[in-house]
């Protein structure tokens, strides 16, 4: 039988979360559970005000763990997130799904996670403990806490860019979606449903390491699904994935800007 | 089964009774209060049939859990039109033809109605954004967009 | 921006523009509901202690079911009852069987197996949808995972796993005789050996669900005078009412159905399972049940069109002209037939699309696999097969070096031709859509081919003619699973023929049930009084006529023949599949004997005092 436990702050929530236990915050993915009999599950916990406050630090932009797509969008200090954040869902959904609830995203769902790998983000639990995207990722699963914020490094406008393939127009969901960043020489590449978990593509990033040419582009586009494997679903297989997947990368680092 | 109590403004009056815990808002508007306008297509945010507005915004009323509307006011279709008066979108839907079975329709003036809430005078590629979370099967959604562009011209007292 | 432009000068004769609503915009008359939010779909009826039903299903594409144990599901929090394909008093019913179509081969809940992924097994009743399905993850299916085929054509090979014991081969029996329908027009293996170019291609179309933004789903409650009320969003009212009395063995008059209001449908709504269970569920509890599909199951077991193999073999002159068409065909009709069989014959009908092609066979299979059951799509039966037409369309204009559309216009059938099914085409306008659409897209094609008219002369000579056609007995039910058959397609040699026309012999079909739907016989390219038809050599040797600009081609040159005497009555119509002419055709009596029923014309329910709307004699 459910029953929905509400905390004043987010240690108190955390402390109260323990097995058979869900964090509510937008409730997009947690109320889809729920109205679907998910079992693994009879306690919804939530907080009475989550943090949505975003701004700029010195360790660069911090996004409470609580705002949602549409708070990205409305802050002009977000503004590197924004070409992703106008990219989920429909209006509707933007003003409920919160950044943090995207870190737990499963496929085929998760854009902004991908954007967040690529620009190198720290997530910050609410123990105070930070830690980068990736090892986040790689230890979501067995994750105990909740996530208190998200902070982006500063990056060069322009550095950044960002496409999500859908099948349906104006928007749907992602076939896959690409972040690519460059600071400094150090280029990522990170895909989104070429694998259980955004993923970085390190063949690519290392031909990109090269220089930011038509020849570094091709090449890049060549070894880019190496060491993925490209998500079978019904919106496509997975070797429709692998094949397209070249295509897009190279659409992106041609037409999107420079890296 | 455990309840929790939520009060709320539903268009206008004053909404307070007990929900099931986890109970998300389109089933304590449709079964609780009795507002059937919101539908129930997906469950899932995918078709947006149950959208409504919080506090002015658009939300999905399938994945929103009932007791964070406490203290908030929730806007349906079932409070568009006043008393007699349909509003602009409604006339505009049905003289455009603009809904066929029409269970996406409440949904749609919810979204249309958060668009011109914020942006009365919207371009097309705007009202086609602000629909992009709602599907149709039937329309084929150009006689929608051109809907909610009438409304929007007439509201804004131009010539259409 | 959408617009609409009526081509008002095509065809102005054949329209009385003086209508009062037709050809005139209108406000429809149910969308001030839709605007307020008032429409009352099934889900809009509320009702005081209702229930919700929710289906236990399979996991497994085919499995043997071991054992059900519900005991721990019965146990838990809010659940009233749990139900079994014991609980169904009829548990085995065909769609189709209101009219007769097909042999019972679906249960309402599987027992002894499960045939399809999603299948259902049993249900939970509790007091709210939660509860529910909190109950269903409690219920313990014991299954024997059997092997299973997901491919039309593996599952018409011999070694491939019996899905539906009803239909052992895999396949639809058609007309108690072939595993497939038969089309047969003309000699296409003649033809073929006179062709200048051959051009085979294969097409497939994947399984597309309609995907209505309302689920199926209905709500049944006790009602007075030990009736149940059922609110539903079918698209086939009657049909699910027939349907319900059938699989739960009541009078019809027991059954109040309200519908009328689909959030949608496109055909996904017309398969009555949501009904027949919410009213049993109805009956179990004497309580207000809600059955409805979540969108997983609507995407899941939500019967899709289904999909659709075609192989197309076109034998083309260098002109352009198409003078054999050949299908093989295969349905993909899931684990259960439902509507499957019933579009066939109707895409048969179809064949060869909207051509003049003197020479047409066809070969078209339902087939039997553990997929998801196929039922209805806007237009299905014809989908499929009209992508696989038109992309073979493009290929043969390559092939010869034509002009697509122009291709198009040279074969287009126009108004007086006969058709592979043996009708006369009418109200043709294939050429007309070709030239508008040419000129919409800025599409050059030649004055002569922009000069052409559907009405202009079509049917002449061999044009609006039944040929004489090459026939056999090829895939007989049953054959092809002992190996006997080696291919799918067409035969290549023909073990008999069926003379040119119909000449005083009727080949009878099924008769017509009521006046009104006796085809006039003026269409139906009678020769009646013609010499009895002996194959000539010109007939296959002749060089092709050439074709003009003005005149359309003919289709071969034939044998001047008598013009056709009218029949003096209404003649029955040919069977789409022609039998064997060494069979005794019925000879066709100067005045057919009314049509007597051997039996009763009845939905399958036999029981006494029943309603007569639902059983009984058809009437007249």
């Amino acid at each position: 039988m459910l029953s929905v436990e509400t905390y004043q702050t987010i240690t108190e929530a955390a402390g109260a979360l323990g097995d058979r236990s869900r964090y509510i915050a937008g409730g997009t993915l947690v109320m889809r559970a729920v109205t679907y009999g998910d079992q693994s599950f009879d306690r919804i916990v939530r907080v009475r005000q989550t943090d949505r406050n975003i701004g700029n630090d010195a360790a660069g932009l911090r996004i409470g763990a609580g705002a949602t797509m549409s708070d990205i969008l409305a802050s002009g200090d977000a503004e590197v997130l924004h070409p992703v954040a106008r990219l989920v869902g429909g209006p509707a959904l933007r003003n409920m799904a919160t950044i943090g609830g995207n870190l737990f995203a499963p496929n085929p769902y998760g854009d902004i996670t991908v954007a967040l790998l690529a620009l190198d983000a720290q997530v910050v639990m609410a123990n105070g403990q930070s830690l980068p995207v990736e090892s986040f990722l790689s230890g979501r699963d067995q994750l105990r806490g909740l996530v208190a914020a998200v902070t982006v490094p500063r990056i060069e406008p322009g550095s950044f860019l960002f496409s999500k393939v859908s099948r349906v127009k104006p928007k749907g969901v992602s076939v896959m979606s690409i972040a690519v960043s460059s600071r400094r020489g150090d280029p990522r590449v990170v895909f989104g449903n070429m694998g259980p978990l955004p993923t970085r593509a390190r063949a690519a990033e290392r031909a990109l390491a090269q220089g930011s040419d038509a020849n570094a582009i091709a090449a890049a586009c060549a070894v880019c699904t190496e060491g993925l494997a490209p998500v079978d679903d019904a919106l496509a297989s997975s070797w429709y994935r692998r094949e397209v997947a070249p295509v897009h990368l190279r659409r992106l680092l041609q037409n999107g800007g420079r890296v | 089964m455990p309840k929790a109590p939520v009060t709320f403004i539903l268009n206008d009056a004053e909404a307070a009774l007990f929900v099931d815990a986890g109970a998300p808002l389109i089933d304590v508007l449709r079964r609780g209060v009795g507002d059937l306008t919101p539908k129930h297509g997906c469950g899932q945010g995918t078709c947006g049939a149950c959208t409504v507005l919080i506090d002015g915004k658009a939300h999905l009323s399938c994945l929103t859990l009932a007791e964070t509307v406490e203290g908030k006011r929730v806007d349906t279709t079932a409070g568009l039109a006043g008393g007699p008066q349909l509003h602009a979108l409604q006339d505009a839907f049905i003289e455009g033809f603009a809904a066929q079975c029409g269970f996406c329709t409440s949904g749609m003036l919810m979204a249309a109605k958060a668009l011109l809430d914020a942006n009365p005078d919207p371009s097309r590629a705007e009202v086609i954004e602000a629909i992009s979370g709602n599907l149709c099967r039937c329309t084929g959604y150009e006689p929608i967009v051109d809907a909610i562009l009438t409304a929007a011209a007439r509201t804004q007292r131009r010539a259409v | 921006m959408s617009s609409i432009e009526f081509r008002k000068d095509l065809f102005a004769d054949e329209r009385d523009d003086n209508l009062k609503e037709i050809g005139k915009p209108t406000v429809r008359q149910d969308i001030l509901g839709h605007v307020t939010g008032r429409t009352p779909y099934y889900d809009d009826h509320l009702f005081d202690g209702m229930l919700h039903m929710r289906a236990v299903r399979s996991p497994h594409h085919h499995a043997e079911i071991r054992s059900i144990d519900t005991s721990a599901a019965e146990r838990m929090p809010g659940v009233r009852r749990v139900a079994t394909a014991r609980d169904v008093p009829n548990n085995l019913n065909t769609l189709l069987s209101l009219i007769n179509f097909g042999r019972d081969d679906e249960p309402l809940c599987a027992h002894d197996k499960v045939r399809y992924r999603g299948e259902a097994v049993a249900w939970v009743i509790a007091d709210t949808e939660r509860q529910a399905r909190d109950a269903v993850a409690a219920v313990r299916v014991d299954y024997s995972v059997l092997r299973h085929v997901l491919d039309v054509e593996e599952a018409l090979a011999p070694g491939a796993p019996v899905v539906n014991e009803v239909y052992p081969n895999n396949s639809f029996d058609y007309h108690a005789k072939y595993d497939h329908q038969k089309l047969r027009f003309g000699d296409v293996n003649a033809a073929f050996a006179r062709a200048d170019h051959v051009i085979e291609a294969e097409y497939q179309m994947s399984p597309i669900e309609q995907a209505p933004i309302e689920t199926c789903g209905a709500i049944a409650a006790p009602e007075t005078n030990d009736r149940f009320v059922c609110h539903t969003n079918t698209q086939a009212l009657f049909f699910s009412l027939g349907t319900t009395a059938k699989l739960l063995d009541m009078a019809s008059s027991r059954l109040h159905f309200i519908g009328g209001t689909a959030g949608g449908g496109f055909g996904g709504k017309v398969d009555s399972i949501v009904e027949p269970t919410a009213v049993l569920g109805a009956v179990l509890t004497g309580r207000p049940v809600k059955f409805a599909w979540d969108r997983h199951e609507e995407m899941q077991v939500g019967a899709p069109r289904g999909g659709e193999r075609w192989r197309l073999k076109d034998g083309v002159m260098h002109d352009g002209r198409i003078i054999a068409r050949e299908f093989t065909g295969f349905f993909d009709s899931g684990a259960y037939m439902r509507l499957s069989p019933y579009a066939i014959i109707k895409g048969t009908g179809h064949l060869p699309g909207p051509y003049s092609i003197p020479n047409v066979a066809s070969n078209v299979y339902c087939c039997i696999t553990n997929r998801t059951p196929a039922t209805a799509m806007r237009g299905f039966g014809i989908t499929a097969v009209d992508f696989a037409i038109e992309c073979q369309m493009d290929r043969i204009a390559e092939a010869v070096g034509m002009n697509p559309v122009e291709l198009r216009i040279l074969n287009a059938y126009r108004d007086g031709d006969m058709k592979a099914h043996r009708r006369k085409a009418k109200n043709t306008a294939l050429i007309e859509c070709c030239q508008v659409a040419a000129s919409k897209a800025n599409w050059p094609i030649s004055a002569s081919a922009a000069s052409q008219s559907s009405l202009a002369g079509g049917g002449q000579g061999d044009r609006g003619a039944i040929p004489e056609s090459a026939t056999d007995e090829e895939g007989r039910i049953g054959d092809r699973r002992q190996g006997k058959v080696a291919t799918t397609s067409p035969s290549k040699s023909a073990s008999g023929r069926v003379p040119a026309g119909t000449h005083t012999e009727a080949i009878v079909g099924a008769p017509v049930q009521n006046p009104d739907m006796q085809i006039d016989a003026e269409r139906i390219g009678h020769r009646m009084g013609a010499a009895p038809t002996v194959p000539t050599a010109s007939t296959t040797t002749s060089p092709p006529a050439t074709p003009t600009s003005a005149a359309p081609p003919a289709l071969a040159p034939g044998q001047p023949v008598a013009p056709p005497a009218p029949p003096s009555v209404p003649a029955p119509p040919v069977a789409a599949s022609p039998v064997a002419p060494q069979q005794p055709a019925a000879r066709s009596p100067v005045t057919p004997a009314p049509y007597e029923p051997a039996q009763p014309f009845n939905r399958g329910v036999k029981r006494p005092g029943s309603s007569p709307f639902t059983s009984g004699f058809r009437r007249r």
